[in-house]
């Protein structure tokens, strides 16, 4: 396996790696978000409950799925970066980052407003939006940290420790928080039963989950090749792709 | 379709500020992110492809010099 | 085996005797730090009305939240003047592991600004109006949760440690990975008060201090490494 897999260590092969995948994710990314919307929106029934205010689950729970998602991930490419020296993990790291916070910050913000129709509030401090404010802190200070650094390659070790102490956290952040919450919060939220979800519903959910992990995925690849192209910019093999086009 | 008409589609059965509120917010996020990160993209290849010009540039006119102090 | 030990102990020692003689000659790390705590804890009643009901049952909060940000304080020098001088690349090429030396100064950034808080802490209580009864856990609190503090802090100082405007940074950093501290110890502070026993907090934050004292120092050696090189 190292064999077939060393050769992506090297960034020219990264990024021609990078070239051939991007069409797939942002085939599906287009494709389930623009169904899943559809879908969702116009064909779901509406909840017998929450009337049509439901449908913010549509891309509330994807995008509150993949900031988690995108979160792990960034957290094992830093793992990589680290344990193994790759500086192309180091640059995916950087590369997911701004992408895991746009999920975190939409996932808030349906969040918000999904809570005021439901809740009367805009805001409660329930566990959930709690702990994924939190999480946007993390992404902040990982993202802010690596541009803190002049020297990048120095920038990206860094951001890839910060990764790996917030994911040791961010279990036990979740876990306090739940356990903070339960002790304070009143019987004022109606829990939603998810698991008796309809398949009706079901499947618009899934296919706009799939459609976010396709954006997060093309994204992230869009962000990688410009990463590996700025560390190598003075490389004959990025002059010339500039060069051509 | 869940709805008989447009307008009451548009309504979402008295919820139309919310909905309509995340799922805009929702697809400006996602807009804005695609196309910064490809313009980052582009300007970056901008640039490379300036800064060798540049260096191709300056080689010419160390040549020409060159011969110039030769002839 | 043994004298490789005790040489073991004799760096930790060292390390620590020369941070905490450091502060001591320059007493305002000490002060400072401890004023600071003071006047935030000052400000609340100020901000939110002299109610003595009021006070008492938001003192856990207000207490660890300032002893939060007083801690938060004295972190940006824990590794920045040892940076500055080079004494942290001669503990670097030294033979003994790098987590070592962090740890001893950790401790030493713990005796300096943790420990007078935690002796101070019935002051504070007084002026906040908490209930006898909640005295003896929130000095437990602060007694298990102030190193923690020091830990978690020290590894955001190693990340920030070459950077100009580290400060802000820090905070960014540093104060999210607090929220599990403050949480278990405020609520301690709170079953306390209620005369409830408030022993599985406690055991839960000793845990944590388990877990940091372990990890806390890899994390914070490899973030020097980087900083420095």
């Amino acid at each position: 396996m190292w064999k077939w897999l060393h050769p992506y260590a090297k960034a020219e092969r990264a990024y021609q790696l990078c070239n051939t995948l991007l069409p797939y994710f942002a085939v599906i990314a287009v494709l389930g978000i623009l169904v899943g919307w559809v879908w969702g929106l116009a064909f779901a029934p509406a909840d017998y409950q929450q009337k049509d205010s439901y449908r913010i689950i549509f891309i509330h729970v994807p995008s509150a799925i993949w900031s988690m998602g995108a979160y792990s991930s960034m957290a094992i490419a830093g793992l990589v970066a680290l344990v193994w020296q790759i500086r192309n993990a180091q640059l995916a790291v950087i590369a997911i980052a701004p992408v895991g916070a746009a999920m975190t910050v939409i996932a808030l913000l349906t969040g918000a407003a999904w809570g005021k129709p439901m809740w009367g509030a805009w805001w409660v401090w329930d566990a959930r939006l709690t702990s994924e404010l939190i999480l946007l802190f993390l992404y902040l200070g990982v993202i802010s940290l690596y541009h803190a650094f002049e020297d990048k390659r120095a920038g990206g070790k860094a951001a890839s420790i910060l990764a790996l102490v917030g994911v040791v956290n961010l279990p036990i952040i979740h876990f306090s928080v739940e356990w903070w919450n339960t002790l304070h919060q009143g019987a004022t939220i109606t829990k939603f039963d998810t698991s008796a979800i309809d398949s009706s519903m079901f499947w618009p959910l899934m296919i706009n989950i799939l459609g976010f992990a396709g954006f997060l995925g093309a994204v992230t690849l869009i962000r990688l090749k410009t990463e590996i192209l700025k560390s190598e910019q003075h490389r004959p093999w990025v002059k010339a792709l500039a060069g051509g086009k | 379709m869940q709805f008989e008409s447009l307008s009451e589609f548009f309504a979402m059965g008295g919820y139309a500020f919310y909905v309509w509120l995340s799922f805009g917010s929702c697809a400006l996020i996602i807009i804005a992110l695609v196309v910064s990160s490809i313009q980052e993209k582009r300007k970056l290849l901008q640039q490379v492809s300036a800064q060798s010009a540049r260096e191709q540039r300056i080689e010419k006119a160390k040549l020409a010099k060159q011969q110039e102090s030769q002839s | 085996m043994i004298a490789q030990n005790h040489s073991y102990w004799r760096v930790w020692a060292s390390v620590y005797k020369k941070d905490v003689r450091l502060a001591f000659r320059q007493r305002s790390d000490i002060i400072n730090p401890l004023l600071f705590f003071l006047i935030v804890i000052t400000l609340f009643p100020l901000g939110i009305g002299p109610e003595p009901n009021l006070l008492a049952r938001m003192a856990p909060g207000i207490i660890w939240v300032a002893a939060l940000l007083a801690t938060m304080l004295g972190l940006d020098k824990m590794f920045r003047d040892d940076y500055l001088d080079g004494t942290l690349e001669q503990l670097m090429l030294s033979p003994f592991p790098l987590s070592l030396s962090v740890s001893a100064k950790v401790a030493a950034h713990w005796t300096v600004t943790g420990l007078p808080m935690v002796i101070l802490a019935p002051l504070f209580a007084l002026l906040m109006n908490l209930q006898s009864q909640a005295l003896s856990a929130m000095m437990l609190t602060l007694l298990i949760g102030t190193p923690l503090l020091s830990l978690i802090g020290a590894i955001g100082a190693g990340l920030t440690v070459g950077l100009q405007k580290g400060g802000v940074l820090l905070s960014l950093l540093v104060l999210p990975l607090y929220i599990p501290v403050l949480i278990f110890a405020t609520s301690a502070i709170d079953t306390a008060s209620m005369s409830l026993a408030y022993g599985g907090q406690l055991a839960i934050l000793g845990a944590f201090l388990a877990v940091a004292i372990v990890l806390a120092p890899i994390a914070v050696s490899s973030a020097l490494k980087v900083s420095i090189n």
